[in-house]
C-alpha cells in the first residue's frame, strides 16, 4: 500500500511574498487572467495514457483530460475519482467500486460501468499495448454489477489495487472513441482536448458539463521546449507562465532573484543511481562495488550536476517517504578506502569499464563527475552518450554496460531489486523472498519494518551507487496559485489553478 | 535531345531506387526499437510484441520496404508510429514553417547580398570594398547556431523585441508568424548572405571583365551604365546558382537553429523522429528531400542542356 | 580597371590576406601541439568549487560549470577540432581524387556516369541528418564525425579533379603523352594530377575550414567527441543554459571557431590568388 500522509515540502520559495503583493495590486484594476501556458520539455509522442510510457502523455492528460476510478493527490495520496468509494471483500479477493453518477465523456456519451470494464479488459487483455500492464496483472475478473458498480477480482490479496488503478495508465476510456485517443483524446475530466499543434502546443479548454468541481481556467497550453536556454529564454519573456519541472537548474537563481516569478523546489520519485551491471567483473565482487560507493563524492555530484538541488540517498527509496532510512552513511565519500577495497578485491591498479550515459543533464553532467571521480581511484570509464532508444537497447535489454546513470522515476520502486533479470542483474534470494512477504501483509506497521530492512540490504551489498533523489525543480509566474509543488506522479494537474 | 533527356530521366530514376535502398538500409541497421522505446521502462515484453504486430514491425524488411516504396510511389508515405498520424499530413504542417523560413532567409540574404556586392563590386579597392571583404569573411567564419543563441540573449531576453522561439501558427495572423521567423531568419541568412555577396561580386568583377562590357564601355557608356545594362544580368548566372543551394540547404540544414528557436520544422520533426526511432517518419522525410533535390538538379540539368547543346557532352 | 595593383607582384597582393591566414593558423596550430605536452591546467580535473569564474589573472578565460580552466580546454579543443577536419579532408582527398581522375580518363563512359551520378546522389542527401544517423548507427564520436564529414568531402573532391582533368586532357601535353603510348592511369597520375594540385589545395582549405564548421555543428548536438575530451562545440552546446550567468563561457569557444575559419578561408583565398593571378582579385 502506498502510503502518505506527510510530504516535506523542500522548500517553497521566497520572493513569491512579493510577487503575490504585486499581483494583488493589478488585481484590483484587471480581471485575472484565465488562461496559462505552461512549458514542457518533451512534446508527448500521442495522447493515449493506455498505450505508452511518455511521462508527457500524462502529463498533458493526467487528470486534466483522462481520469481513473483512483486518482493520485498532490502529496501522493490516493484518492477516489471516478469511484466515489469502494469496498473490500473479507478474504480481500473482490473489489467493489462504488462509480459517481452523471458523469460524461468530451464527447457527451453518458460514463459507466461498461467503460470501466472495457478499459481494465483492454489493459489486461492478450492484445494490450499498455506500458504498465503489471498494474493490473493480478485481475482475474472485471464485473459489471449495474451502470454505477464493478466487482474487480483478484486472483490474490493485493492492498496495492488502488494504487495500482490511481496510475496513468488505467484511466478509464469510452470503447467508441479509443481509437482516435492518440490525437484526439475524449475523456471525462475537467478539461477537453481542443487542439494539437505537432511540434509546438496542445491546447485544452475547460469542459462545462464536468460531474466534479469546475475547472478555474478557461484555457490552458502545453508548449514545448527542449532547449533548456530556450525554455529560460521562453520563461524570461513571458511566453510561457509555468514550467513545472524546469530543465535548467543553474538558472533558477536568477528566477529566485526576480520578483515576477516564484521557485518552487519540490519531491520527485526518481532515485537517481548509478546503476552497476552486477554480473559483468569485476562488479559481481561486493568489494568493487563498495569501492565504487566511496570514490563517489556525492555532494559534489548535486552541486556540479544538479546545481545543488537533490537530496542524497544511500538506498533505492524515496527520502520523503514515512519508511525511508538514512544509509548515506554506508557510504561516505572516501577515496583512500576506495583504493584500499579495490587493492583488496585485485585491482590495485584499477581497472576499465564503460559508463553509458541517457540524455537527461543529471546523466551526462553527473556522469562526468563521476567519471573523474572514479579516475582519481584508479578506475578508467569510458564514457558514451547515448540516445534513449539506444541506451534501452544496449543497457537496459541488452545488459551491456558497466555503469549507467539513470533515475528510477516509478513511486515505490524497490520491487525491482527482488527481479535477476532486471538490467542491474541483482540476484539475492533474501531481498526477493522480503519482496514477496511484502506483497501479503496488510498491517502497516509491518510492511514498514519489512521495508526498511530491505532498504539496507540493497544498501549494504552496494547494488548500485546511490545518488540522489530527483527534485523537482519549477518555475511559474508570481501570480498562479494551486501548481503542483511535488511530483508523486508525472502530472501537471490544472484543476485547482488559478491566477490570484 | 529527346534521347539525351530519356537518358537523364532514366538515370534520375535509378539514383531516386538507390537512395531509397541506401535510407531504407541505414535506417533499418539504426540500432533500436520504435516500439520498446514508446513503451519504456516496465514494459512486459508480450507488450511490446502486440504494439511492433500494431505498427507492422514483425514483417520482414523486404516486405516492409516494399510496401514503403509502393505507397511512395502512390503518394502514401505511410502512418507515423509515434504520432499515428498520416506522416504526408505531418509533412505538410511541416513544411509551413520550414518552407517560409528558408524563403525569408533567402529573401533576407539576398537583400542584403545585392547592394553589398553591387557596392564592393563597382567601389573596388575602396575602404567600402575592404570592409564589405572583411565583414563577410567574418560572418562565413560565423557558426549560425552560436549567432543565434547571441541574438537570442540580446533581442529576446534583454530586449525583449522578439519572442524567445516558437511559432504561434499563421492563423496568428501573418505578422505574428512573421514576427516569429525574423530571429531565425537572420541567424541563417547571415553567412548566407556573406557567402552570397562574395560570390555577387567576384561574379560582377568578372562580367566587367569581359570583351562585350569593354566594347560596351568604349562606345562611351559609363561604368555605372555597362554595369546595370550589361554586367548585372550576366553576373547572375553564378548567382542564381549558388541560390538555388542556398535555398535546398536552408529547407533541411536549418535543424540545429530549429532547435534554438523550437520551432516545429522539417529538420526538428526528422531530429526527433531520429530519437524516438520513429522510423517510417524518418525514410519518407528523407526520400522527399533527396527526391526534392534530385528533380531541381534534373530539371536544371535539361533546362542547360536545352539553351547550350555543348553542354550535353559534359553533362 | 584602374587599380594599381593590377600591376603589382601576385604574392604581393594575395601576402595581404595569406599572412593573416597563416598566422591564425599557426596560432592554432601551435596552440594545439603545445596542448600535448603543457597546458595551465590539467582538464580533465574537475574543481567544482571554483565553477563559473570570470577571466582572472589565473584562469585567464575563467571556469566552466564544473570549474575547469577553459583556455587550457579551449588548447585541448583545438586538437579535436583540427584532427577531426584535417581527417575528413583526407577521406575526401583520397577517395574523390582517384574517382575525379579515373572519371575524367574515360569521360562519357558508363562508369564515368556511374561516378557522376553517385556524386550528384551524395549531394542531394541532406548533410546533417545523414551525419546525425550515421552517428546513431554507429554511436557518437570522435571518428564517426569524421566519417559523416568525410563522406560529404568526397563528391566535392570528386567533382572538382575531373572538372579540371578534363580541359587538361585535351591539352597538348597530355596528348604527346598519349600518342608516346602511356595508359591512362599513368597520365592520370603523372601530368593530370601535378597540374591540378594548386586547385586541390585551395579546395582543401575551404573544405578544412568547413569541416571546423560541421565537427563545432555536430559537436553542438552532442554527436561530437564524447567527453572528457574537450571540443569547441560541446562547451557552446554546454554553455548554452548559462549564457546569462556566464556568458564567458559561449564567448571563448566561439571565438576560437571564428578564428580557425577565419584564418583557414584567408590562407584558402591567399592560396589561390598566388595559384591562379588571373582571378586575385576575390
Amino acid at each position: 500500500m502506498y502510503h502518505n500522509s506527510t510530504r516535506k515540502t523542500a522548500s517553497v520559495v521566497a520572493l513569491a511574498m512579493a510577487g503575490l503583493l504585486l499581483s494583488g495590486l493589478v488585481a484590483g484594476t484587471a480581471m485575472a487572467r484565465t488562461d496559462i501556458t505552461i512549458g514542457m520539455q518533451l512534446e508527448p509522442p500521442n495522447l493515449d495514457p493506455t498505450g505508452g510510457a511518455a511521462a508527457a502523455i500524462d502529463e498533458v492528460v493526467y487528470a486534466n483530460i483522462f481520469e481513473g476510478l483512483t486518482r493520485f493527490g498532490p502529496d501522493g495520496s490516493v484518492n477516489p475519482s471516478l469511484a466515489a468509494s469502494w469496498t473490500v471483500s473479507d478474504d480481500g479477493l473482490a473489489y467493489t467500486f462504488t462509480l459517481q453518477s452523471g458523469v460524461t465523456f468530451h464527447d457527451g456519451s453518458a460514463f459507466d460501468a461498461n467503460d470501466v470494464k472495457f478499459s481494465l479488459d483492454r489493459a489486461r487483455g492478450e492484445d494490450s499495448t499498455n506500458a504498465q500492464k503489471a498494474l493490473f496483472t493480478g485481475i482475474t475478473d472485471v464485473t459489471v454489477e449495474d451502470d454505477t458498480t464493478v466487482i474487480v477480482t483478484l486472483a490474490e490479496p493485493n492492498g496495492n489495487l488502488p494504487f495500482n488503478l490511481a496510475w496513468g495508465d488505467a484511466v478509464i476510456v469510452a470503447e467508441e472513441s479509443i481509437a482516435d485517443a492518440g490525437t484526439a483524446p475524449v475523456g471525462t475530466g475537467p478539461f477537453q482536448f481542443s487542439r494539437w499543434v505537432q511540434g509546438d502546443r496542445i491546447e485544452i479548454v475547460k469542459y462545462d458539463d464536468y460531474w466534479g468541481t469546475e475547472a478555474k481556467l478557461d484555457k490552458a497550453v502545453f508548449k514545448f521546449i527542449s532547449e533548456p536556454t530556450a525554455a529560460f529564454a521562453a520563461m524570461l519573456a513571458g511566453d510561457v507562465d509555468a514550467f513545472p519541472v524546469f530543465p535548467a537548474p543553474e538558472n533558477l537563481p536568477i528566477f529566485d532573484a526576480n520578483p515576477q516569478f516564484q521557485v518552487v523546489i519540490g519531491s520527485t520519485e526518481g532515485e537517481t543511481i548509478l546503476s552497476t551491471n552486477n554480473k559483468q567483473p569485476p562488479f559481481d565482487n561486493v568489494k568493487v562495488r563498495q569501492a565504487l560507493a566511496h570514490a563517489i563524492d556525492r555532494s559534489a555530484i548535486i552541486d556540479g550536476a544538479m546545481f545543488g538541488y537533490g537530496t542524497p540517498i544511500g538506498t533505492h527509496f524515496a527520502p520523503h517517504n514515512p519508511a525511508y532510512v538514512d544509509l548515506t552513511g554506508n557510504s561516505e565519500y572516501d577515496p583512500e578506502k576506495a583504493k584500499a577495497l579495490l587493492a583488496e578485491a585485485g585491482f590495485a591498479d584499477g581497472f576499465e569499464t564503460t559508463l553509458k550515459l541517457p540524455p537527461p543533464s543529471y546523466a551526462r553532467r553527473g556522469g562526468e563527475i563521476i567519471a573523474a571521480q572514479l579516475r582519481e581511484v584508479g578506475i578508467k570509464t569510458e564514457i558514451s552518450n547515448l540516445e534513449w532508444a539506444q541506451w534501452l537497447e544496449q543497457v537496459f535489454r541488452g545488459k551491456d554496460y558497466g555503469l549507467t546513470i539513470v533515475s528510477h522515476t516509478e513511486p515505490m520502486d524497490i520491487g525491482i531489486y527482488a527481479r535477476p533479470d532486471y538490467y542491474f542483474q541483482y540476484d539475492n534470494e533474501a531481498l526477493q523472498a522480503l519482496m514477496t512477504d511484502l506483497t501479503g501483509q496488510t498491517d502497516e506497521a509491518e510492511r514498514m519494518e519489512t521495508l526498511k530492512q530491505a532498504q539496507t540490504i540493497i544498501s549494504e551489498d552496494y547494488v548500485n551507487g546511490y545518488l540522489f533523489q530527483l527534485a523537482k525543480t519549477g518555475v511559474a509566474a508570481a501570480g498562479i496559485v494551486g501548481l503542483w509543488e511535488n511530483s508523486p506522479t508525472q502530472a501537471n494537474d490544472l484543476t485547482a489553478v488559478y491566477w490570484q | 535531345m529527346l534521347r539525351y533527356i530519356l537518358k537523364r530521366a532514366l538515370s534520375l530514376v535509378l539514383s531516386l531506387v538507390v537512395a531509397s535502398i541506401l535510407i531504407f538500409v541505414t535506417i533499418e541497421i539504426v540500432p533500436g526499437d520504435p516500439a520498446s522505446y514508446m513503451l519504456g521502462l516496465n514494459a512486459q515484453p508480450d507488450t511490446i510484441e502486440n504494439l511492433r504486430r500494431e505498427l507492422g514491425l514483425d514483417k520482414t524488411p523486404v516486405a516492409r520496404y516494399l510496401s514503403w516504396v509502393g505507397g511512395l510511389v502512390q503518394g502514401d508515405f505511410g502512418t507515423s508510429y509515434t504520432y499515428r498520424t498520416p506522416v504526408a499530413d505531418m509533412v505538410a504542417d511541416r513544411l509551413m514553417v520550414s518552407l517560409p523560413l528558408a524563403l525569408y532567409a533567402l529573401l533576407l540574404s539576398t537583400a542584403i547580398a545585392f547592394p553589398v556586392g553591387v557596392l564592393a563590386a563597382t567601389r573596388r579597392g575602396s575602404v567600402a570594398d575592404w570592409s564589405v571583404m572583411g565583414t563577410t569573411q567574418l560572418g562565413i567564419a560565423i557558426p549560425n547556431f552560436w549567432f543565434a543563441l547571441l541574438l537570442v540573449l540580446v533581442f529576446a531576453i534583454n530586449l525583449r523585441w522578439f519572442s524567445a522561439g516558437g511559432f504561434p501558427g499563421w492563423e496568428a495572423g501573418f505578422f505574428a508568424g512573421l514576427k516569429a521567423l525574423t530571429l531565425p531568419a537572420v541567424a541563417l541568412a547571415l553567412p548566407q548572405a556573406s557567402i552570397l555577396s562574395r560570390v555577387m561580386r567576384s561574379s560582377l568583377l568578372d562580367t566587367l571583365d569581359e570583351d562585350y562590357i569593354r566594347t560596351a564601355r568604349a562606345k562611351g557608356l559609363s561604368r555605372r551604365q555597362a554595369l546595370w545594362r550589361h554586367a548585372l544580368r550576366n553576373a547572375m548566372i553564378p548567382v542564381l546558382t549558388i541560390l538555388g543551394l542556398q535555398f535546398s540547404f536552408l529547407l533541411a540544414g536549418a535543424i540545429i537553429i530549429e532547435n534554438v528557436f523550437f520551432l516545429p520544422g522539417l529538420g526538428r520533426l526528422v531530429f526527433q523522429a531520429i530519437t524516438q526511432r520513429d522510423l517510417i517518419v524518418v525514410e519518407s522525410v528523407v526520400m522527399l528531400l533527396v527526391f526534392a533535390v534530385v528533380l531541381i538538379t534534373f530539371l536544371v540539368d535539361v533546362a542547360y542542356a536545352l539553351v547550350d547543346p555543348r553542354l550535353r557532352q559534359q553533362a | 580597371m584602374s587599380q594599381s595593383n593590377v600591376n603589382a607582384p601576385a604574392w604581393y597582393t594575395a601576402s595581404r590576406v595569406l599572412i593573416p591566414g597563416l598566422l591564425l593558423v599557426a596560432l592554432v596550430i601551435l596552440a594545439a601541439l603545445v596542448s600535448f605536452v603543457w597546458t595551465p591546467f590539467d582538464v580533465t580535473k574537475l574543481n567544482i568549487p571554483a565553477k563559473l569564474q570570470t577571466p582572472n589573472t589565473t584562469h585567464w578565460f575563467g571556469t566552466d560549470h564544473f570549474g575547469r580552466d577553459i583556455f587550457s580546454m579551449i588548447m585541448v579543443g583545438a586538437r579535436t577540432s583540427l584532427a577531426v577536419a584535417v581527417l575528413a579532408v583526407g577521406i575526401g582527398l583520397c577517395v574523390g581524387i582517384p574517382l575525379g581522375l579515373t572519371a575524367a580518363s574515360m569521360q562519357g563512359s558508363l562508369l564515368d556516369e556511374i561516378i557522376m551520378r553517385g556524386n550528384d546522389l551524395v549531394f542531394a542527401f541532406p548533410a546533417l541528418l545523414i551525419a546525425i544517423m550515421i552517428t546513431a548507427v554507429f554511436g557518437p564520436g570522435a571518428v564517426n564525425a569524421i566519417i559523416a564529414i568525410g563522406i560529404f568531402n568526397i563528391p566535392v573532391f570528386a567533382r572538382l579533379t575531373r572538372g579540371s582533368a578534363l580541359s587538361l586532357w585535351q591539352r597538348d601535353f597530355v596528348l604527346a603523352a598519349r600518342v608516346s603510348g602511356k595508359g591512362a592511369t599513368r597520365i592520370s597520375i603523372e601530368h593530370i594530377l601535378p597540374n591540378i594540385t594548386n586547385l586541390l589545395i585551395v579546395q582543401g582549405t575551404i573544405q578544412f575550414s568547413l569541416g571546423i564548421l560541421a565537427e563545432a555543428g555536430l559537436s553542438y548536438v552532442g554527436l561530437g567527441a564524447q567527453p572528457p575530451t574537450p571540443s569547441w562545440g560541446r562547451m557552446l552546446a554546454e554553455s548554452q543554459t548559462l549564457i546569462t550567468l556566464a556568458p564567458h563561457l559561449a564567448l571563448f569557444p566561439g571565438f576560437a571557431i571564428i578564428l580557425t575559419v577565419l584564418g583557414l578561408n584567408l590562407t584558402g583565398d591567399g592560396l589561390r590568388d598566388l595559384s591562379d593571378p588571373r582571378i586575385r582579385r576575390r
